[in-house]
């Protein structure tokens, strides 16, 4: 079942894609090939590979339970939040909070999570900031 | 001779105290990664990139140290497995099933140590293969014209996606899935965006190191938190440190064969290190007279697989650096970084820039005798890194991937991005769909389409000519063998599975 879903969502991303090859500006004079066509192969060949794991599918495989997806879940959830306030709060404070949430998802002891994710954050701070040069800020400049 | 003189003229590059320190500095760092489950040399290697790239190393530099990085993993890969029966990474799948009942004899130390000295006969012999090999390849590689490195490309793909996964049609799509998205951003040629979905963000198209870092790096977090970080094994305690002559000796024809075997797999282009340990360990299997203890700690079984899967590390090189394609998912990331270093290799390299090519393969070898000492008389340092829980070593990783992205960047939509690619990454593994193949689409995408253009414009459009020449329906025929055979093969060639206990 997993393959045949599979299949379907490459087919249905592979025409869209071919869909938005077709909608390639060409420009005027171009060569044999053009800019279109490479696309279009790949995604022709796409769909065929798919239509064949669709008739021929694998065993199923071992998919995680409703609260394993639901951890998974968070954790992109985390991660994403990380992306968004490493800019406006700098480096401390999102990295030992997403590190101490990690941590917490993989082993849930709240006391060890919390003590990795704010040595790994200051740990990573120096090493990042002073061993490899990169310019990072500790914390947002009009805090001090 | 000339060989030799180019070699010193390496030497004299790579034994500059800056570069020295680099391949110290890669090697350690290099078997902390392959020792470490969860982490191998390609995300490894992934990781480290964009932190090298923005350290603002040159060229020979960066090269170096992540090349160190690259055959300390190789080397690490072994750790895990023989003390923990945890592969440090897939290549090292092969010694976990002699090493890990070795050490539960009692034998760990002397596990460890013959393994790295397989480790040390199979790259150094490898790199040699190295030296005499690539010069010739590159000679050879100058008559490739656009139909030859187009049929070249088919070639990668095809062996990658028919060797080495259990699928071909799931390992032709993830190959599609990578050409899919290097066709995102400006085309080439006529210079107006294409596929962008009105995307301001990926004009540019999609970063590949942001592809990598979040197939392999972010992947491998899903992959762990689904796992609860339950994978872990009962380790074995490690004896006093000595060196089993005796074993070492008895197994020199081993060695030598098991490194024949490898670098030839690592050669092949898209076959890489696993398959050279899994092709090494087998044949050793059928060669030796009494194989009745492969399975429960023969040494024999442990110095096939890590020179095999050492010899194939040195080997997949060649093809990277002669032609610009990788043997391998690690060396897809090298030459990830070669890209990112603006250095395009291919036959070209060897002419223009004898001082990086040299100049590493002198590394490689300093890196090997650094590596051997390591990993003998010091691996003890090694195996309390193993202690290093998930938990904390998980979080570190991620950290480590999201600075190096941000700091390359510093845009949000690629952190995001990156996020996306690990969940695609985490339903892909489920699936069993092989991710290599999609980083080798994205490196390889726009030469691919950019050569099969420029044959079509030489030919006026004319299709026979992407099979006009000996070279090129060489190619084209190995590549379909490579696609096709393994279906047959599959029942007679069965991938052993790791033991449990």
């Amino acid at each position: 079942m997993s393959d045949r879903l599979f299949g379907l969502t490459i087919i249905i991303v592979a025409l869209g894609y071919i869909f938005g090859a077709t909608l390639i500006q060409v420009p005027f004079l171009s060569d044999p090939v053009g800019s279109k066509s490479f696309p279009m192969i790949i995604g022709g060949v796409a769909i065929l590979c798919a239509l064949v794991v669709m008739i021929k599918p694998d065993e199923e495989p071992e998919w995680p339970d409703l609260a394993t997806f639901g951890r998974l879940l968070l954790a992109v959830l985390v991660l994403a939040g990380y992306a968004f306030t490493i800019k406006p709060l700098a480096f401390i404070i999102p990295t030992a909070l997403t590190a101490g949430l990690l941590s917490y998802q993989i082993r849930p002891r709240a006391l060890p999570a919390a003590i990795t994710g704010i040595c790994l954050s200051i740990g990573l701070f120096f090493i990042f900031k002073y061993a490899l040069g990169l310019g990072l800020f500790a914390f947002p400049r009009d805090w001090f | 001779m000339e060989t030799l003189s180019l070699l010193a003229d390496g030497f004299a590059i790579a034994l500059t105290p800056t570069t020295l320190m680099l391949a110290v500095a890669g090697c350690i760092l290099g078997t902390i990664i392959g020792a470490l489950p969860g982490l191998g040399p390609s995300n490894g290697v992934a990781i480290l990139i964009p932190l090298a790239f923005s350290l603002g190393l040159d060229a020979t530099a960066s090269l170096v140290l992540m090349t160190s990085v690259y055959y300390g993993a190789m080397y690490g890969g072994r750790i895990s497995s023989i003390l923990l029966n945890i592969p440090g990474d897939e290549p090292a799948l092969m010694t976990t099933l002699d090493g890990y009942p070795m050490a539960k004899a009692g034998r760990a130390a002397d596990a460890l140590v013959l393994s790295g000295v397989a480790s040390f006969f199979g790259a150094f012999m490898a790199t040699i293969g190295l030296i005499l090999l690539a010069p010739l390849l590159s000679k050879i590689a100058f008559k490739f014209g656009p139909a030859e490195y187009f049929a070249l490309y088919i070639l990668a793909f095809s062996t990658l996606g028919g060797i080495a996964s259990k699928n071909q049609a799931k390992a032709a799509i993830a190959a599609c899935i990578g050409l899919g998205i290097a066709m995102i951003g400006l085309d080439n040629s006529s210079g107006l965006p294409r596929l962008t979905f009105g995307f301001l963000e990926i004009y540019d198209g999609v970063d590949f190191l942001v592809a990598i870092v979040g197939l392999f790096a972010v992947t491998e977090v899903f992959v762990f938190i689904e796992s609860h970080g339950k994978n872990s094994a009962i380790g074995v305690k490690l004896g006093k440190i000595s060196i089993p002559v005796k074993d070492i000796l008895r197994c020199k024809w081993t060695m030598l064969r098991a490194t024949v075997i490898g670098f030839i797999a690592g050669v092949l282009p898209g076959a890489g290190a696993s398959l050279g340990s899994f092709m090494a360990y087998s044949a050793e299997k059928a060669v030796v007279k009494d194989n009745s203890q492969f399975g429960k700690g023969d040494p024999r079984g442990i110095a096939a697989p890590e020179a095999g899967n050492n010899a194939a590390a040195g080997g997949a090189l060649i093809p990277m650096l002669t032609l610009g394609v990788p043997g391998s998912g690690t060396t897809a990331v090298l030459l990830a970084l070669l890209m990112t270093l603006n250095i395009t290799p291919g036959p070209t390299l060897f002419t223009d820039r004898p001082d990086v090519v040299w100049g590493l393969i002198a590394s490689l070898l300093i890196a090997n005798v650094v590596l051997l000492i390591l990993n003998v008389p010091m691996v003890r340092f090694f195996v309390r890194i193993l202690m290093v829980p998930p938990w904390v070593l998980l979080p570190g990783v991620t950290m480590v991937s999201f600075v190096g992205i941000y700091s390359l960047s510093g845009s949000t939509f690629d952190l995001l991005m990156m996020i996306g690619f690990g969940m695609m990454g985490f339903f892909l593994r489920k699936l069993d769909v092989p991710t290599v193949p999609i980083i080798l689409g994205i490196l390889l995408g726009s030469h691919m389409e950019d050569n099969l253009r420029r044959a079509m414009v030489i030919s006026g459009g004319e299709w026979t000519y992407l099979f006009s020449s000996g070279i090129a329906i060489g190619l084209w025929i190995a590549a379909i063998v490579g696609f096709v055979a393994p279906m047959f093969l599959r029942g007679v060639i069965k991938r052993p599975q790791a033991i449990t206990d």
